[in-house]
């Protein structure tokens, strides 16, 4: 199946070949979860901070059992903050 | 001592200026800067005067700890009656005029009354007057600090001034320092130029000294600086990308307002991120982002410093703004942006820099203009009546409506006022995105339910710098909570609106506070002052200020009525992202915050609160 993968601040370095504008388009396995996309891009845990799957927050506990569907946005960022 | 224990008076009307001690009790019960300032307007003015009048005063503070080797102790806070509000205003601005006003011997400059012909202030040390400001009149904040400068042949001399904006009374108009640093919000600008005040100069060469306990303050300053460097936000990302890096998270959890709060998520967010500042131009192959920037004693350096490209349509005819200059942050890029569906960056960073010059607070420009793009897009304005094309999403409106607000030409005039009374004006007040008059800055909190419940209770108006629940909701910063429910807000809002009192009385910077809680801000305090500063007791200052602020606003004529968001946020779902579905929840929310606030059922402060505060 095909989600879109998105990295950005620090972990910019990190996006696969041909990504733009911060984002690429993987081809996964079916039902694969959060954990399983994210391990061959060697994160650093401590960057690996707040992970969104269509916006919505996937915290660290669940990232291992969080299944992905076809079609969906997997985000990271660093631990960040503004205002 | 942290204080110089020092207030200089400055009588405009009758053009004297006069050293008094502060008032060593009131700084005992909210330590410095936002507190103390608030202290003494709320005992020097009647609430309910009329903002631009010479009976309102405005005040410059100092907290204790700017000035000193704590980190970001750079902080300086304007204090008056809002111009856009008619609530108590407080406008906190970094650079380097604060400090430089505790190395002149000052905690604290008030004005008061209104000056005959236009002046400017002139401190040097103990030495304070007003001088002629008739040949500055009409210039803006960037040739003005410049001319002062060349004037005294001093260029160490720290300038605050008013450009255009302030001088005829633009709403929203900003008191700029240090070229891109800003007390901007509330109109503190406009009640500046109500009093023919152009500027206020300042040369401190006393340095700073009076810490109580100076190898204590040592130790303390040293190990909230490591906090700060081993912090991945304040140590790394801060510095690197800057506030703009919130752009396309916001947008991702769908809250980012976009077209006067329409729609959650905008599409060009990437477009104009602090991702897209690293990226080189294909017009000149230069990146936007030439370097970040620090105020004065700041560890983090989140500023930024970017260039122009030549060739854009707004400055290609202007090479006077073709110099690396300020911006953009976070709140600008969105208000000059996504609010109005605008995708250049480039005309972002130009209406920014107008902002910069004439003194103009570009949130509330920016929202300002996608209001009167709404009521274009629905036929309530004209062409015509704007003098321009208004549609959302046009870059050449946003920099022409920039450049004729700043110069209160035509249209710029009614936009001057701010949304709320735009938009009054033309018989649709509901669509000015504000509370209390001032609007809102970039978070939708049909996204981000805490927010919503921040603006609606902010003593100055919609505002995020009051009670940031963005950290907690989004950023996990220091835990996690969700932003799409409501439950649990009411105590969450109060916590922050409490500490990030005592980090603007202490005059740091709130930034600090994404790695630092009240526990590293104390044993500075606490080795700087002279007194018992415990936890205890700062967390009981920061509530004291709350209430203060809240009962000046309840005396001013607002009640619970105030406490309201626009019913766009109560009533139209949002339409994409996470938030789909979903209002906001504050009419839940605020009757639970009462309750926690220790105020009755109209908002109104219980005996037993104000008896426990000292108030």
């Amino acid at each position: 199946m095909r989600l879109t993968l998105k990295l950005y601040a620090t972990l910019s370095d990190y996006l696969p070949a041909g990504a733009r504008n911060n984002q690429v388009s993987l081809e996964v396995a079916e039902s694969a979860t959060v954990a399983e996309v994210l391990h061959p891009l060697a994160l650093p845990p401590r960057l690996t901070h707040l992970v969104l799957v269509n916006g919505s927050f996937v915290p660290p506990e669940e990232r291992p059992r969080r299944r992905l569907a076809e079609g969906d946005v997997l985000a990271v960022w660093p631990p960040i903050a503004g205002g | 001592m942290g204080w110089n224990r020092k207030v200089l008076r400055v009588n405009l009307t009758a053009g004297t200026c006069t050293p008094e001690p502060l008032n060593m009790a009131w700084a005992n019960d909210y330590l410095g800067s936002r507190g103390l300032a608030s202290k003494y307007l709320v005992e020097e003015i009647d609430p309910k005067v009329d903002p631009l009048s010479p009976d309102n005063k405005m005040i410059m503070s100092t907290g204790p700890l700017t000035g000193t080797m704590a980190s970001t102790g750079g902080r300086y806070t304007v204090v008056t009656k809002g111009a856009l509000t008619n609530a108590i205003a407080c406008s906190n601005s970094g650079g380097f005029f604060g400090a430089e006003m505790k190395f002149a011997g000052w905690d604290m400059i008030i004005f008061e009354g209104r000056s005959p012909r236009p002046v400017y202030l002139y401190v040097e040390n103990d030495k304070a007057e007003l001088r002629d400001a008739t040949q500055l009149w009409g210039k803006t904040c960037w040739e003005t600090e410049a001319a002062i400068k060349k004037s005294h042949q001093d260029p160490l001399i720290r300038v605050s001034s008013i450009g255009a904006a302030g001088e005829n009374q633009v709403l929203f108009a900003c008191i700029v320092n240090d070229l891109h640093r800003a007390a901007g919000r509330s109109g503190v600008g406009a009640v500046m130029g109500s009093k023919n005040l152009k500027a206020v100069a300042l040369r401190g060469t006393r340095g700073f000294s009076g810490i109580k306990d100076f190898p204590a303050f040592l130790a303390a300053t040293t190990a909230a600086k490591k906090v700060l460097a081993e912090n991945a936000v304040t140590g790394q990302g801060l510095p690197k990308y800057g506030t703009q890096v919130l752009m396309n998270v916001i947008n991702e959890i769908g809250a980012l307002p976009t077209r006067n709060h329409r729609d959650v998520q905008f599409e060009e967010a990437g477009r104009i991120s602090a991702e897209a500042m690293h990226e080189k131009r294909p017009t000149d192959g230069r990146t936007h982002l030439v370097s970040n920037a620090a105020c004065f004693g700041c560890t983090i350096a989140c500023g930024r410093i970017s260039r122009i490209d030549e060739t854009h349509f707004s400055v290609r005819n202007s090479p006077q703004y073709w110099g690396a200059s300020g911006g953009l942050e976070y709140e600008a890029a969105w208000a000059l942006g996504a609010a109005n569906g605008v995708g250049d960056l480039e005309a972002l960073q130009y209406a920014n820099l107008l902002c910069n010059e004439h003194g103009m607070d570009p949130i509330s420009f920016g929202a300002t203009v996608g209001a009167a793009m709404e009521l274009y897009d629905l036929g309530i304005l004209s062409s015509e009546q704007i003098g321009l094309d208004a549609r959302f999403g046009s870059a050449e409106a946003l920099c022409k409506l920039a450049e004729m607000t700043a110069r209160g030409e035509g249209f710029g005039r009614e936009l001057g006022q701010g949304s709320a009374r735009m938009c009054a004006k033309y018989g649709r007040p509901e669509l000015s995105m504000s509370v209390k008059s001032q609007e809102f800055p970039a978070y939708d909190s049909r996204g981000i339910q805490g927010m919503g419940l921040t603006y609606a209770t902010s003593n100055r108006g919609a505002c995020h710098l009051r009670s940031y629940t963005v950290a907690s909701e989004v950023l996990g910063i220091p835990v996690k909570t969700d932003p799409l429910v409501t439950e649990g807000k009411a105590e969450l809002v109060k916590a922050f609106q409490d500490a990030t009192g005592v980090f603007d009385a202490a005059g740091i910077c709130v930034f600090t506070s994404f790695a630092w809680t009240l526990a590293d801000v104390q044993p500075q305090v606490q080795a700087a002052c002279d007194g018992d500063w415990s936890m205890d007791k700062l967390n009981e200052v920061g509530e004291r200020i709350w209430n203060l602020e809240r009962q000046f606003n309840l005396a001013a004529g607002f009640t619970a009525a105030d406490d309201d968001l626009p019913p766009r946020l109560k009533t139209e779902a949002a339409r994409t992202g996470p938030a789909k579905g979903l209002v906001n929840g504050i009419d839940k929310m605020r009757p639970e915050y009462y309750k926690v606030r220790g105020w009755d059922a109209n908002g109104v402060p219980e005996k037993a609160t104000l008896e426990r505060l000292g108030l």
